[in-house]
């Protein structure tokens, strides 16, 4: 099987831009393997709050008392939707190369992972005043901070990283690079999205609902 | 004028010499001394540096580089440097634990919490990590046949990273104390509360960038090996060092993650008042223990697996022979980069899990030795009627063999843990991990450096004083580490400065001897180097093949060409460059050569270290400004780069041509050297195959011949 009709995880560009989808293979498939690592990242991050959320609530609050399910939900469905839009801005580029076109779905899904991120800070706040939950209050919440924390900053990272491919596209059009680094930038959102449903799951309904 | 503004918590009183002089000491003295060591080091660099006109050729021909090769050597040289601290401070231990079996020796309780702080962690982020990623760094692209690895600036920025770390527990001996939590640095005593000062912090962030270059490397190493083999060069094709590269690379992609996770864990605790682990507020220090062992005990087989990969290596060419049970070593390479990640609880047999938890583990750590005796064994019956010649390399081989297994069993002795529970933070584990660091790790990189060196630089190294070298530390090992298991059943506690128990005075001085000779060994290997390169003339090996060499390392000039292969070779089988050789056909000319492209050099990867270590250096002393400005650099230097579109440089095909035709032809021209004679100056580095040895017209390959690739 020749390199080209090769598959790899992330928008294939055989069939557009056979010279792109060759650079990609390898390129992607290193990428793929960061976010692996990213990923065993955010599994002990899990694993600590597993813990903590059980055993690290000495005498501050409970889950439950402090998890606004109406938020994490509309925060859940921006996400998704952002993932979304992205999806578009990738099928402009693969199809039509119309910056125009891009440029508009990845302000789209810039505005919503920033609402994501806005929404989230909001939550923060909203604990620390009125619940009295700051991370400084137990392990419980430390592990809570540090994982939806960790998973915001990734999401901000994202959003610098739009901001840089934005320039890029106006400045240096779709050359393979740019690509490139458009299709990386997608797997990394779309993985955020996934760890995110692993956080509203795991932290927020079983929070709750314990 | 608010200084803490400008200069954090730093005060005149933070640096070392300060101490020397508001309470005398001998023990302030030795800190001291070692700052002004520091010190006049570095300032010996600049003036050598600036006096022989070298910061050019360093900045354009190493720092900016991005030649895996260059990389590779860089790393190397990092491991040697650091190894010349951490060993001194091994003997300085040696010294005051000797002093003070009557009476208090030389040292504070707190200088000595540094130097096994300081020395662990070197040894093991600084030493052992820089030695293995060096030489994967350098071996493994040539052994693939590839041009280079799959991204040589984000290798760079690794090798910088690493560096940047480096210099950073440099800078601990002159500004500041080190940790004393010990190279594990467990919390609580690691925690704001029982180590108020920056020591931890410099422990901290000095192993945040080892790991996360470390991170990047396995990445890295992973894609260039599933992606960048020459054709026919399937997996079971691969060389066995190749092999244990990839697992290694595999250990690295998913141990170094929950070490970060737990160096930012801490830092949190000590920075901002969380509470993982601190004693109260829910905070819990066995989800330290839990997450520092996750990479530790991985980490030990990232260590070791390179090492195995040149005993392989190392015992198959200097005995000739194809290697034992090539298909069982690589199946028990992945035996035990699998199991390396369902033992770590056995850190921890002795903090209050249950019995069958400690049960299941002890049983899991003793299956690994399963795997590692097939390997043994496999050394072992490659050397059975092998022509073995026994070169410095072979001798550290066979030194390991015979230790390595003793260390091997003391090791299932503490996978019980009923026997744990006694001899647990004893002397005999201490003697127990040393027994295997050592005779695996430390002088498997040894010996890799005498077999590789001829191929990157192009002459070997004086073979006479690299056996007095070996001659000095294979017996300094036993004599440093084998009265450790006595001291330790006798009850001599770990990381202890005094005991005042006069009967553990001749164990203690039998390893102060074996720590002398160590030393001596070190400086025989520094004298090798020193004479090698001065009697370069004469060991001279640009033609390749020193050693009758079996993988594709060896077929290519020595040192390299930057762009490694003039034509990508194609294999059909394994030890492709033995085969050929043995059916005549090696050094033949290629038909056609293309244009190369090689990535330019650059200077965003120095750049990147330098404000990575600005950062970590600000954020040990919370700096904050230069916290906030180094920070952004970084990001400025890596989106700069990103618009960067000139990276390539093209060498011309008629370059490429003329100098591959000049080696080919000098090969060819050569007379080859003998087995027997291997050692000799008649050694220019092509070797006459031992399979072809003694049959009439062996010597000259014939004409060049086109052959098709
Ligand atoms: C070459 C000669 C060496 C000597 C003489 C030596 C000696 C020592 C001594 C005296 C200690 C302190 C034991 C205690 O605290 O009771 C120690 C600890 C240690 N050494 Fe070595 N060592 C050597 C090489 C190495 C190497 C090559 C490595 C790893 C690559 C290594 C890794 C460590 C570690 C991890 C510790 C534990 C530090 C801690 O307790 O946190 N050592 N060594
Ligand atoms: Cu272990």
């Amino acid at each position: 099987m020749s390199l080209s009709e090769r598959l790899h995880p992330g928008v294939n560009l055989a069939g557009t831009d056979p010279e792109s989808h060759v650079a990609a293979e390898e390129v992607l498939f290193g990428f793929w393997i960061f976010l692996m690592s990213d990923l065993v990242l955010f599994a002990v991050l899990f694993a600590t709050y597993a813990a903590m959320s059980v055993q690290g609530i000495a005498e501050g609050p409970r889950p439950a008392e402090v998890f606004d399910l109406t938020a994490a939900f509309l925060e859940t469905l921006l996400l998704l939707f952002s993932s979304f839009a992205f999806g578009f801005a990738m099928l402009e580029m693969k199809y039509r190369e119309n910056r125009r076109g891009v440029l508009v779905w990845l302000l789209l899904t810039g505005v919503l992972g920033a609402a994501f991120v806005g929404m989230e800070l909001h939550d923060y706040y909203v604990m620390i005043t009125e619940h009295a939950a700051p991370p400084q209050a137990s392990g419980f919440l430390s592990a809570y901070y540090l994982l939806t924390g960790t998973h915001a900053l990734h999401v901000s990272s994202g959003l610098v990283w739009m901001a840089i491919m934005a320039v890029q596209i106006a400045v240096l059009g779709f050359s393979t690079p740019v690509k490139l680094r458009l299709m990386r930038l997608a797997l990394f959102w779309h993985m955020l999205d996934v760890v995110w449903i692993g956080i509203f799951t795991f932290v927020y309904l079983f929070g709750v609902a314990s | 004028m608010n200084w803490e503004l400008i200069f954090g918590q730093i005060k005149w009183t933070s640096f070392v010499f300060a101490g020397m002089i508001e309470n005398p000491s001998l023990s302030e003295a030795i800190a001291s001394g070692a700052g002004s060591i520091a010190v006049l080091g570095a300032l010996a660099t600049v003036i050598l540096l600036t006096v022989k006109g070298w910061w050019v050729p360093l900045w354009r021909d190493w720092l900016t580089s991005v030649d895996h090769k260059k990389v590779g050597i860089m790393y190397i040289a990092i491991a040697l440097v650091m190894f010349a601290r951490a060993v001194i401070e091994a003997a300085l231990m040696r010294a005051q634990q000797l002093a003070a079996t009557e009476g208090a020796g030389f040292l504070s309780a707190d200088h000595f919490g540094q130097l096994f702080s300081t020395h662990g962690t070197i040894m093991i982020f600084f030493v052992a990590m820089p030695f293995i990623t060096g030489l994967m760094n350098y071996v493994m692209p040539l052994q693939i046949g590839a041009r280079d690895v799959s991204f040589p600036l984000l290798n760079a920025i690794s090798l910088m990273l690493t560096m940047a770390g480096a210099i950073l527990i440099m800078v601990s001996l002159v500004v500041g104390q080190f940790s004393t939590g010990g190279w594990s640095a467990y919390p609580p005593f690691t925690g704001i509360e029982f180590s108020p000062g920056e020591g931890v912090d410099y422990w901290i962030w000095a192993v945040s960038l080892g790991s996360i270059g470390s991170t990047l490397t396995g990445l890295n190493f992973a894609v260039t090996i599933y992606k960048k083999r020459c054709p026919g060069m399937t997996l079971f094709r691969m060389p066995l060092f190749t092999w244990t590269t990839l697992c290694t690379s595999i250990l690295m992609i998913f141990a170094m993650a929950p070490l970060t996770a737990a160096t930012v864990m801490l830092a949190l605790d000590r920075y901002a008042g969380f509470h993982f682990f601190t004693n109260g507020d829910g905070g819990n220090m066995m989800n330290y223990a839990n997450l520092f062992w996750l990479f530790g005990h991985p980490e030990v087989y990232i260590l070791i697996l390179p090492a195995f990969g040149v005993w392989s290596e190392v015992v198959a060419t200097f005995s000739s022979k194809r290697i034992y049970g090539y298909t069982s070593l690589v199946y028990a390479t992945m035996c035990i980069a699998v199991l390396s990640f369902a033992v770590w609880l056995h850190h921890f047999f002795t903090m209050g899990q249950s019995a069958n938890v400690n049960a299941i583990f002890g049983i899991a750590t003793m299956i690994i030795g399963v795997p590692t005796g097939v390997k043994v064994y496999d050394w072992l019956l490659t050397m059975v009627g092998g022509r073995i010649r026994f070169s410095t390399a072979m001798l550290y081989h066979i030194n390991f063999l015979l230790t390595f297994i003793l260390g091997g069993m003391t090791g299932v002795l503490l996978a019980n843990p009923g026997v744990d529970f006694q001899v647990h933070n004893t002397l005999f584990l201490v003697a127990h991990f040393h027994n295997m660091i050592i005779p695996g790790v430390l002088f498997g990189m040894f010996a890799a450096v005498q077999f590789w060196f001829p191929k990157v630089f192009g002459f070997r190294l004086h073979e006479g004083l690299g056996r007095a070298s070996f001659w000095c530390f294979a017996p300094g090992f036993l004599l440093a580490f084998f009265p450790l298991y006595w001291l330790g059943m006798m009850g001599a506690t770990r990381r202890t400065y005094m005991w005042s128990e006069p009967a553990y005075l001749p164990w203690l001085a039998l390893a102060m001897l074996g720590a002398a000779l160590i030393l001596a060994g070190f400086a025989l290997m520094v004298m090798q180097i020193v004479v090698s390169v001065r009697q370069r003339a004469q060991l001279a090996a640009p033609l390749g093949d020193p050693w009758d060499g079996r993988a594709l390392e060896w077929s290519i000039p020595s040192p390299p060409p930057a762009w490694n292969f003039a034509v990508l070779p194609a294999v059909s089988s394994q030890d492709p460059f033995y085969e050929a050789k043995k059916a005549g056909i090696a050094y033949r000319s290629p038909t056609t050569y293309e244009d190369i492209e090689v990535p330019r050099n650059t200077a965003t990867a120095p750049l990147i270290g330098l404000f990575a270590c600005a950062w970590a250096f600000a954020l040990v002393w919370h700096i904050w400004w230069l916290v906030i400005a180094s920070f952004v650099l970084i990001w400025v230097v890596v989106i700069a780069r990103s618009f960067a579109t000139d990276t390539e440089e093209t060498i011309p095909a008629a370059t490429v041509k003329a100098a591959n035709e000049a080696f080919l032809a000098a090969a060819r021209a050569a007379p080859g050297v003998s087995r027997d004679r291997e050692m000799t100056s008649e050694n220019r580095g092509r070797a006459l195959p031992e399979s072809l040895e003694g049959r009439s017209g062996a010597i000259s390959t014939g004409p060049a011949v086109e052959v098709l690739s």
